[in-house]
């Protein structure tokens, strides 16, 4: 996909520039493009889906849209193997912390994307009782897909647009990513489990 | 009706009668359980499936309505008992005649706080233990705070509760265990690929049998029957599309039924074989996706690609008509959303052709192969005694020997013109399930085939009120959805929304009956017997 296709382009340039500003060695930053070069080619996903978005995301693995084109196809039902998930689904209360303990059960470094409206904002369910009013107020997210449920092609943007984030982050001293996690998991801590 | 109610009212003098579209029997709490053993085990009666209980508060009292179908003639009648006490509401549990019961009066104990003498497992089954209030109670506080978005653990317990009343008639509250002392229970989910959602089994292991698995619920609980109390009519249709998605066109049909019937409205030829016409697309697009995934859970992952062919053939159809690929939310009150796409016949005749290849092929590639056999045969079994007193419907139902196909039993919209079989099979193993559904895709081909040619010109959308209101009364409508009968009461008090909206899914009672049929099976088998279940978790959840 071209450049000029993508829709957000300020924000990685804005990226690009916080990553200019700190300066980077010539060395350091050939490997960090080498190692970004090859993640962010095999990002592989979690298998996590509570509802309808689930569905879509089968179709996205299937052969018609095909997501081993883009290196995506390793769906892991482990957290400790995948490198990102696609939080594809309401959740609701009860699901809350098993989602939380699933999002610090992931390997570093890890990505969320929020896809469909439920996962963004609680949704058409925004109202009900027992539904988390998106979630982002529970892990910090890097990319949302809006959509109820969202077309396959959406969701292949989405994780386009992840794949462009991983392109131009530091591997090596990272800062901009990890310091600001490390800055909201402190604001939304887990209390201490027995 | 008349002679079952005068038969009725001759052994309980107490019960009063209402006439409406089923008979619906009054009765105090004492009686309602020698009322319901009557029912079920008179032999003329025989009443002996359970298809919901709604729980109900009319604000002044609290209770039940029991909706009963006799397997031998389809007769339908209902039940009501209620208590006025609001502080400790106490019916009588139904739980020892039909196994289905105890689960669903676990879910009225959830809504509305409701406890039932003689349940042996009174517990919550969608929302926390220190969950605050009862949420479809009128008066239940909506705070927030009360009941916050937490990301600690939920507080985990074997109690179980057990009510009995002692000779004066007080409430005694019994404590007992869910599980035995010493017993090793392991956890299979909520975040596990086979369980098909987020549902989860606490499944107590004997060495590698299993001996009793606990489900648990409430993963994707959105709660709604309340969401739908505070909508308008039609804004409450676009919620079916998200229960089971999959059934997105028939719960959305069996909803617009239940309102057209309220409202008295006619919808036009044209609408009715529309929707039949989508319904059992949908059938065809479910079903497809139920062999590849049941498939990729045994460990066969290319029939998922093969299934999934036609699924997408079958999306694009829909795409066309309906402006997209699953939540449609097409049906209207009255009419549907749109007319059909100028491609429409053409592609569903497109369609028709390749679906015997595409069934051919499937057999060929996974039914006859020995380890699928293997895997498959014998295991899981539910007799057809079983399946009715768990209510399990659908194609599960159907090959346990039990044909409930309510487009047979209690034909609606078209279905009584139509030409096609019900499959049903007597083995009950997983292997009866996975033929019934491939079965029921070339009976679902074999009805868009007689209609497909013949779609009467007409009006798609018949004249609705702008503002509907629905009458003073209740309606319920049952259907025929991918995975089995689903049920749809409306209660209204002759405004604009309902007074209560209740869902009666199939998959509910699937997830139910896996406990009894995985008893004394393998651990690796819990996998086969639920994947052939189909259940969709977002279904029970609600």
């Amino acid at each position: 996909m071209p450049y000029e296709a993508f829709k957000d382009n300020e924000y990685i340039e804005q990226l690009v520039e916080e990553l200019r500003a700190s300066g980077t060695n010539v060395i350091v930053g050939t490997f960090d493009k080498l190692i970004n070069w090859g993640r962010s080619n095999s990002i592989w996903p979690l298998t996590f889906a509570t509802s309808c978005c689930g569905i879509e995301f089968v179709s996205l693995g299937a052969a018609r849209f095909d997501m081993a084109r883009f290196g995506w196809e390793v769906a892991r039902a482990s957290p400790r193997q995948a490198d990102f998930m696609m939080v594809a689904g309401t959740i609701v209360n009860r699901m809350v912390p098993v989602f939380r303990r699933l999002y610090d059960q992931l390997a570093e470094p890890k990505y969320v994307i929020a896809c469909g409206s439920c996962a963004i904002s609680g949704g058409p369910f925004r109202k009900s009782y027992h539904v988390a009013k998106g979630i982002e107020e529970i892990v910090p997210v890097d990319v949302f897909v809006p959509g109820c449920p969202p077309r396959p092609e959406a969701m292949i943007y989405g994780i386009m647009q992840l794949s462009r984030k991983i392109k131009v982050e530091r591997f090596f001293g990272g800062v901009n990513r990890q310091e600001n996690r490390e800055e909201y998991l402190k604001s939304h801590p887990v209390e201490e489990q027995n | 009706m008349a002679n079952i109610q005068d038969k009725i009212a001759k052994l309980f003098p107490e019960a009063t009668f209402e006439e409406g579209e089923f008979l619906l029997i009054n009765i105090p709490d004492e009686k309602l359980h020698s009322l319901c053993e009557t029912l079920r085990d008179d032999e003329e009666l025989s009443f002996d499936y359970l298809v919901t209980i709604v729980g109900m508060d009319w604000k002044e009292s609290l209770g039940c309505v029991y909706y009963l179908t006799s397997t031998k003639t389809n007769a339908h009648i209902s039940i009501k008992v209620s208590t006025t006490d609001r502080e400790n509401p106490a019916l009588t549990s139904v739980a020892d005649l039909w196994k289905i019961a105890c689960i669903l009066e676990r879910e009225v104990y959830d809504f509305f706080g409701i406890v039932f003498v003689g349940n042996p497992d009174m517990r919550r089954l969608f929302l926390n233990i220190d969950w605050k209030g009862f949420p479809l109670r009128k008066d239940y506080d909506t705070n927030p705070e009360l009941n916050p978005v937490s990301i600690e653990n939920e507080r985990q317990t074997d109690d179980t509760y057990v009510y009995t009343r002692d000779e004066k008639g007080n409430l005694v509250k019994n404590v007992s265990k869910v599980f035995e002392e010493g017993d090793f229970v392991v956890n299979i989910g909520p975040q596990h690929p086979a369980t098909h959602g987020v549902l989860r089994f606490r499944t107590a292991v004997d060495g590698e049998t299993i001996k009793k698995i606990d489900v648990y619920m409430g993963y994707i609980h959105r709660g709604v029957e309340k969401l739908c109390e505070n909508l308008t009519y039609p804004q409450t249709l676009h919620y079916m599309d998200r229960l089971d998605y999959f059934s997105a066109h028939n719960y959305h049909h069996g909803l617009c039924m239940c309102i057209e019937k309220a409202a008295g409205i006619e919808v036009s030829r044209r609408v009715q074989v529309i929707r039949v016409l989508m319904d059992e697309l949908s059938r065809i697009a479910s079903h497809c996706l139920f062999i590849g995934t049941y498939c990729m859970d045994l460990g066969a992952t290319t029939m998922l690609f093969y299934t999934l062919r036609v699924r997408e053939q079958i999306l694009d159809i829909m795409e066309k008509t309906c402006g997209a690929r699953m939540t449609f939310n097409y049906s209207t009150i009255g009419g549907v959303m749109q007319d059909l796409h100028p491609d429409f016949v053409k592609d569903v005749k497109a369609l028709l052709a390749v679906i015997p290849a595409n069934i051919k092929e499937y057999n060929k590639v996974f039914t006859g192969n020995i380890i699928a056999k293997n895997r498959m045969e014998g295991v899981g079994v539910l007799s057809r005694e079983d399946a009715i007193s768990y209510g399990v419907t659908g194609p599960s139902g159907r090959a346990s020997g039990w044909a409930c196909d309510i487009r047979k039993t209690d034909p609606y919209s078209i279905y009584s013109e139509l030409d096609f079989e019900e499959v049903t099979a007597t083995e009950g193993d997983s292997m009866a399930r996975f033929k019934c559904r491939l079965a029921e895709i070339e009976q679902s081909a074999h009805i868009i085939e007689q209609l497909i040619d013949n779609i009467p010109e007409g009006e798609i959308q018949a004249k609705v009120p702008k503002v509907l209101r629905l009458p003073a009364g209740h309606w319920f409508q049952l259907m025929e959805g991918c995975r089995g009968v689903f049920g749809v009461y409306i209660e209204s008090d002759g405004g604009t929304s309902p007074y209560r909206l209740k869902i009666a899914p199939p998959c509910l009672n699937l997830a139910a009956v896996v406990d009894h049929i995985t008893r004394g099976d393998k651990i690796a088998d819990l996998i086969t017997i639920g994947g052939s279940l189909d259940y969709i978790v977002p279904d029970m959840d609600r």
